[in-house]
């Protein structure tokens, strides 16, 4: 398989692994399509995400727009990283492969799932 | 560092061959079918190469022709033998472990109206003997099972499967692209009536390999066009090409066995102590280079490009760095567990692999699989 510089750098370095202490929310998908799995742990405080951090089980282009989307939203807006999507991270990384290209749902859709869970929380909290 | 354990693939061309095919190309090149010098000297290249091969494998040189490699020859002698025996019935036998030369050859048959049964193979990747002999019906007109699977390096019993298939009046094909000169093939022993073999895995250039088809087989050829191959494969022969799979089969040597078997053996039993891993296949019925490990939780292909990071080049059976992102049809028909069944690599010794080359290839292994296994959700 034929990355470009970036994505091969971001696998080979990648920023934010691991688990957010006292997450405030943490998302978890599968790949349907190939069965690798991630995790992204996020700590909000005021509506900002200010830490995050992911685990991923997957190939070279799952790992890297993990990387990616953590640096994507990382003291961004609840609000701004619910619009980012898995192209946005694919755009950002400079282009997949176009079988690679679901790889990068994961990143988004493990994004989405720790901020729903965050807000969950906090329906409750708010309660 | 490089080091090269990807020759399940494709292997390094020997020097020596090289060297013994060069005046094919610019002293000698004229066409093998010519009545003239050049003609003649690279006619006789041609049948002294396909006496040496065929002596290798027990055969008359006239039961054995040239093709342009595994591919073709596991394609021509299939459908060739699908088509002659057309009047004697439509059903064929193979395994579910198969190459993709095989496998997509039955299922083209299968789209013109043959029927072909696919036996299953154990958790060592082998057949049963048993299931074989009641597979085989009055409309069963060929068998054809692999010799050494390519991915786990499951060697089968073929003189059991020829044995039963000539007392049925069976043809028997089997692929050895992956056996050939790493375990024994003897084509009256074991009861072969077609076989495929290729160049490019023992040290041969690309793109040529052979078949043999058994004194009295009668199987339609694939390609039409001159005479050549005793009317059984037009085309003008590749000289140099045929010289140098010949001369990689005389480099052959079962001492580069023994000294791969050894060395196989150590790798797997340093690769086995990591945390969370296992071998898939065999452990006595194996290829003699063949080493194919899984890891629990992290994915071959992530394995595979930090391996290549530090110049080790392997394989992977796993959906994510091949072609399609399908899993292997392989790991999955020998029942590897689903946790394990993404990340598995398949690393191939050579008869040019070194024990340091083999000792970088471990340590380096170690460390990439606990730096992914730490980033896995599932980590350790
Ligand atoms: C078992 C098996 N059969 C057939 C082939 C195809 O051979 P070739 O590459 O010469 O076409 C290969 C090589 O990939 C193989 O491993
Ligand atoms: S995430 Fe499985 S193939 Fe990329």
């Amino acid at each position: 398989m034929e990355y470009n510089k970036k994505v091969m750098n971001l696998f080979n370095h990648p920023k934010n692994v691991g688990e957010v202490v006292g997450a405030s929310g943490v998302g978890q998908v599968g790949n349907p399509v190939c069965g690798d799995v991630m995790r992204i742990s996020i700590k909000v405080k005021d509506d900002r995400i200010i830490d995050i951090k992911f685990k991923t089980m997957g190939c070279v282009a799952a790992i890297a727009t993990s990387s990616m989307v953590t640096e994507m939203v990382k003291g961004k807006t609840i609000k701004y990283a619910l619009k980012v999507t898995n192209l946005d991270v694919a755009k950002e990384l400079g282009g997949l492969p176009l079988i690679k290209m679901h790889c990068s749902n994961l990143a988004a859709d493990a994004l989405k799932e720790a901020v729903k869970d965050y807000q969950s929380r906090k329906v409750k909290i708010d309660k | 560092m490089e080091v090269y354990l990807d020759n399940g693939a494709s292997t390094k061309t020997d020097i020596k061959v090289v060297k013994a095919m060069n005046p094919y190309f610019t002293k000698y090149y004229g066409n093998a079918s010519s009545a003239h010098s050049f003609g003649l000297a690279a006619r006789k290249a041609v049948e002294k190469s396909r006496s040496i091969i065929s002596k290798k494998i027990g055969a008359e040189p006239n039961e054995l022709i040239f093709t342009s490699g595994g591919t073709e020859s596991d394609n021509a002698a299939i459908i060739g033998a699908a088509l002659a025996n057309i009047d004697k019935g439509n059903h064929i036998i193979s395994s579910n472990i198969e190459h993709p030369a095989v496998m997509n050859t039955l299922k083209y048959l299968e789209s013109k109206g043959f029927k072909v049964s696919y036996l299953n193979v154990d958790s060592d990747g082998l057949v049963n003997i048993k299931e074989l002999e009641s597979a085989i019906t009055n409309k069963t007109i060929l068998i054809t099972i692999m010799h050494a699977n390519n991915e786990i390096g499951s060697v089968q019993d073929i003189q059991k499967i020829g044995r039963i298939a000539r007392s049925r009046g069976v043809l028997f094909h089997t692929d050895s692209v992956q056996s050939f000169t790493k375990e024994e093939i003897d084509v009256k022993k074991q009861f072969i009536d077609l076989a495929s073999f290729s160049s490019h895995k023992i040290h041969g250039p690309k793109g040529v390999g052979a078949m043999f088809i058994r004194k009295g087989v009668n199987i339609l050829p694939l390609l039409h066009g001159g005479g050549h191959e005793f009317n059984k494969r037009a085309g003008t022969e590749n000289v140099s090409g045929i010289v140098g799979f010949a001369k990689a089969v005389e480099l052959s040597n079962e001492k580069y066995n023994t000294i791969m078997r050894r060395l196989r053996d150590y790798a797997i039993n340093n690769i086995l102590k990591i945390k969370n891993s296992r071998l898939n296949g065999s452990f006595e019925k194996r290829l003699v280079n063949n080493i194919n490990v899984s890891f629990k939780g992290i994915e071959g292909e992530a394995v595979l490009s930090r391996l290549d990071n530090a110049g080790i080049m392997v394989s992977t059976g796993s959906a994510c760095s091949s072609k399609s992102l399908e899993l292997s049809h392989v790991l999955k028909a020998i029942n590897v567990p689903s946790d394990y069944i993404q990340g598995s690599i398949r690393v191939t010794l050579s008869r040019f692999t070194s024990k340091k080359e083999i000792d970088y290839f471990i340590n380096v292994l170690q460390k990439v699989v606990k730096e992914l296994s730490e980033m896995s959700p599932y980590g350790v």
